[in-house]
């Protein structure tokens, strides 16, 4: 019989470094320093701008030494991005908003030639009208691109994401591009604590692999990447992709574990928060996620049994985690960041949780609250009223059929 | 040049030269075998073939430059001509992947090409 | 000083004049002491000259709160001619102003009973302007306003904060020692007074 050999939890944490003091920006620009990324395709704009800045920087003062590209657009960035992957190369790109939709086309053909590229995407509403604060609308434009996406709470989420980004996409059974969101302003620009890992630390967790493990560019090793798919194979090879998002599952599982007993900061696919006994729950993403767990301490100090799910990974989905976690709750809600026009329900994060329980039979009242579009502040006592109306869903029984937009500026009141 | 698989990819990257289903096939549409055209023949697709005349042809290479499909072939055969021209090399046509096109012949500066009707 | 567990800052200024950098630069002290912290601008379009505001929250704990500070504990102005309505705004009733003008402590008291806006509890006053033209020959008032604020509030050591004003011009020490020598008077000079 195997004996285990049980230490105390302290002893297996490790040291705690000094934390530092940095934006979301800082952090990205050092994830892809101590990742020691081979080359980096970038357009800038805001709010991403900070990010590329700090990495121009870091190559010119000699901290990372990798191929800068500067390129003419964002559809030159990914495509640059992709076909640095597509040597071997351990490659990186970010943008934002308007730049991710010009990127739109050559998303589907990262993922589709299974090219490991990682991107940072600082969130930004989408024009017209013309706005450069933070929501989700970007974000969920790649929902069906083929991308894994990995939201991130804080700053140091945002480090700790790309670090693990790395090894996800490139792992063999993976080969997935990765997108590791951080909310524009609200994340790129605000500082905070940050306790980054060595650079030995980041290439012992991310190792770069020999660059013939997978079929690269290789002028004495020929492939051809990106033949036609007539129908004959088109269906089996993304049927094939389809499957590789499912088996990313596993790495992605094993990548926040292992992190978690390196580092001491576990991640999973969801962080449920006070889930154990709640009433009513309401599930939300990115850095909004801090926003709601501050109104559940409100509300359980109160008395009132609130908890929060927040969806780390976006894609991959984790239905039976969250299906799991919203077993027990009376009432359920989602807080969304981005319209889905003409929609069954307008949230996209709504229409994906709901699902998740309806194909396992699981009904909740529900409600699905829109708010925050375009860099509208979410205040704690907005997100406190919307557990309110979810204490009357459960009371009464009954879902809101219709999506809430909340802080609305409008002559019939803030909820519309 | 050694060939993918004497580098060992594993069997997920490579697939089948000729895979049957999608387990048997290389991710993302990835060809790792060089060459692969060369296993895909296009003769059924001509109505007329080229047929080079080596006594007209004066080997400026022209419809070897301008074939859309690689098809025509310089081999080292010697030839002389009726008037006594030596050649060291000489242009073939490659049936099997040639798709009748006309290209050639239309190029071909000394009419030394010509397009034969393929129905027998 | 404010016994509290969480401290909320917002700082007023006009765009060129650091107040953003001043909002990181406490954050970055507050973390260097082992506290969590939290600074963020507000983003519009920024310009010079235009009225700027920026956050910070400094905890014992994680923050959650990503809101703007609507109900600041201090509230810190870079600027004698900013309107007193906007930088007075919210101020919770036991908060500090640390303000830079040349008026006394009297004046300010007596500018805002004229603008009919409740008195905070303490006032902290410095000509941050002068000492800032006097070191650096500019009315970068940043560096000034923080010593001011911490000489008022201890909301980090001024030690630290001198460390992180080394950090932010590493490149250019002259003018970090500059911002020290105006630091170390303005904190020396700032006049705090509890009504």
């Amino acid at each position: 019989m195997a004996v285990v050999e049980e230490k105390p939890r302290e002893e297996q944490l490790p040291t705690r470094k000094k934390k530092i003091a940095a934006t979301g920006s800082d952090a990205a620009a050092y994830a892809v320093r101590d990742a020691d990324v081979d080359v980096v395709a970038v357009y800038p704009i805001t709010p991403q701008a900070p990010i590329a800045e700090n990495i121009a920087q870091m190559i010119a003062d000699g901290e990372l030494d990798a191929e800068l590209i500067h390129v003419e657009s964002e559809h030159s960035a990914m495509s640059a991005a992709v076909a640095a992957a597509a040597t071997g190369a351990r490659s990186f790109t970010a943008t934002s908003s308007q730049g991710l939709e010009l990127m739109h086309e050559i998303l589907y053909i990262a993922s589709g030639l299974r090219q490991p590229v990682v991107m940072a995407l600082a969130t930004r509403a989408l024009s017209a009208p013309i706005n450069i604060w933070n929501d989700y609308a970007d974000a969920m434009g790649m929902r069906d691109t083929g991308w894994i996406m990995i939201f991130s709470e804080n700053v140091q989420e945002v480090y700790d994401n790309l670090v693990q980004a790395f090894r996800i996409a490139e792992h063999p059974d993976v080969l997935l591009p990765v997108v590791v969101t951080l909310d524009g302003y609200i994340l790129s620009h605000t500082t905070e604590a940050l306790e980054p890992l060595d650079r030995e630390e980041v290439l012992s967790f991310a190792p770069k692999r020999p660059r013939g493990y997978r079929p690269v560019l290789d002028p004495d090793h020929p492939v051809t990447i990106g033949v036609l798919g007539a129908p004959n194979w088109y269906q089996e090879i993304k049927v094939q992709q389809a499957l590789a998002m499912r088996e990313s599952r596993r790495v992605i599982e094993e990548a926040g574990k292992e992190f978690g007993k390196r580092y001491g900061r576990e991640y999973g696919f969801i962080e449920p928060y006070y889930m154990d006994d709640a009433e009513v729950a309401i599930v939300t993403l990115g850095a909004t996620s801090s926003l709601v767990k501050a109104a559940v301490n409100r509300l359980r100090e109160q008395g009132v049994k609130a908890g929060m799910v927040k969806i780390r990974v976006f894609r991959p989905f984790p239905a039976e985690e969250l299906a799991k976690v919203l077993e027990n709750v009376n009432a359920l809600g989602v807080l969304d960041r981005a319209v889905s026009f003409g929609g069954a329900l307008e949230g996209p994060l709504a229409m994906e949780v709901l699902s998740t329980l309806a194909v396992r039979g699981v009904m909740k009242p529900f409600i699905n609250f829109i708010h925050g579009l375009g860099g509208r502040d979410i205040f704690v006592k907005d997100v406190v009223e919307m557990y309110q109306k979810l204490l009357e869903a459960a009371k009464s029984g009954k879902s809101v059929t219709r999506t809430l937009f909340y802080g609305v500026r409008s002559r019939k009141g803030h909820v519309i | 040049m050694s060939t993918n698989q004497e580098k060992g990819f594993p069997e997920r990257f490579l697939g089948k030269k000729y895979p049957e289903t999608m387990e048997d096939l290389p991710i993302a549409a990835i060809v790792p075998w060089p060459g692969s055209t060369l296993d895909v023949t296009t003769h059924a697709w001509r109505t007329f073939r080229p047929v080079i005349n080596q006594d007209k042809c004066v080997r400026c290479r022209l419809c070897w430059i301008y074939c859309p499909d690689g098809a025509i072939l310089e081999v080292d055969e010697e030839y002389t001509t009726s008037t006594g021209k030596k050649y060291k090399v000489s242009f073939k046509v490659d049936y099997d992947h040639c798709k009748g096109c006309g290209i050639c012949a239309n190029e071909c500066p000394v009419k030394a090409i010509e397009m034969v009707p393929e129905m027998k | 000083m404010l016994d509290v567990p969480r401290v909320e800052i917002r700082f007023h200024g006009r765009g060129g004049q650091g107040a953003v950098t001043a909002a990181k630069v406490l954050a970055s002290a507050a973390v260097d002491e082992g506290k969590y912290a939290l600074a963020f601008p507000e983003y519009g379009a920024e310009r010079r000259g235009a009225p700027v505001l920026a956050f910070t929250r400094i905890d014992e704990k994680p923050i959650l709160e990503r809101e703007p500070i609507l109900e600041p504990d201090i509230v810190v102005v870079f600027d004698p001619s900013l309107e007193p309505e906007i930088y007075m705004k919210g101020l919770r009733p036991n908060g500090m102003l640390v303000i830079n003008t040349k008026k006394t402590v009297d004046q300010v008291v007596k500018l805002l009973e004229e603008h009919g806006l409740q008195k905070p509890r303490c006032i902290a006053r410095i000509d941050a302007t002068d000492i800032a033209l006097k070191h650096l020959r500019a009315p970068i008032v940043n560096t000034s306003m923080l010593a001011a604020l911490v000489r008022a509030a201890s909301v980090v050591r001024l030690e630290t904060l001198e460390e992180n004003i080394r950090k932010v011009f590493a490149e250019r020490p002259h003018i970090a020692e500059a911002n020290v020598k105006a630091m170390e008077e303005a904190y020396n000079s700032t006049e705090v007074v509890c009504l």
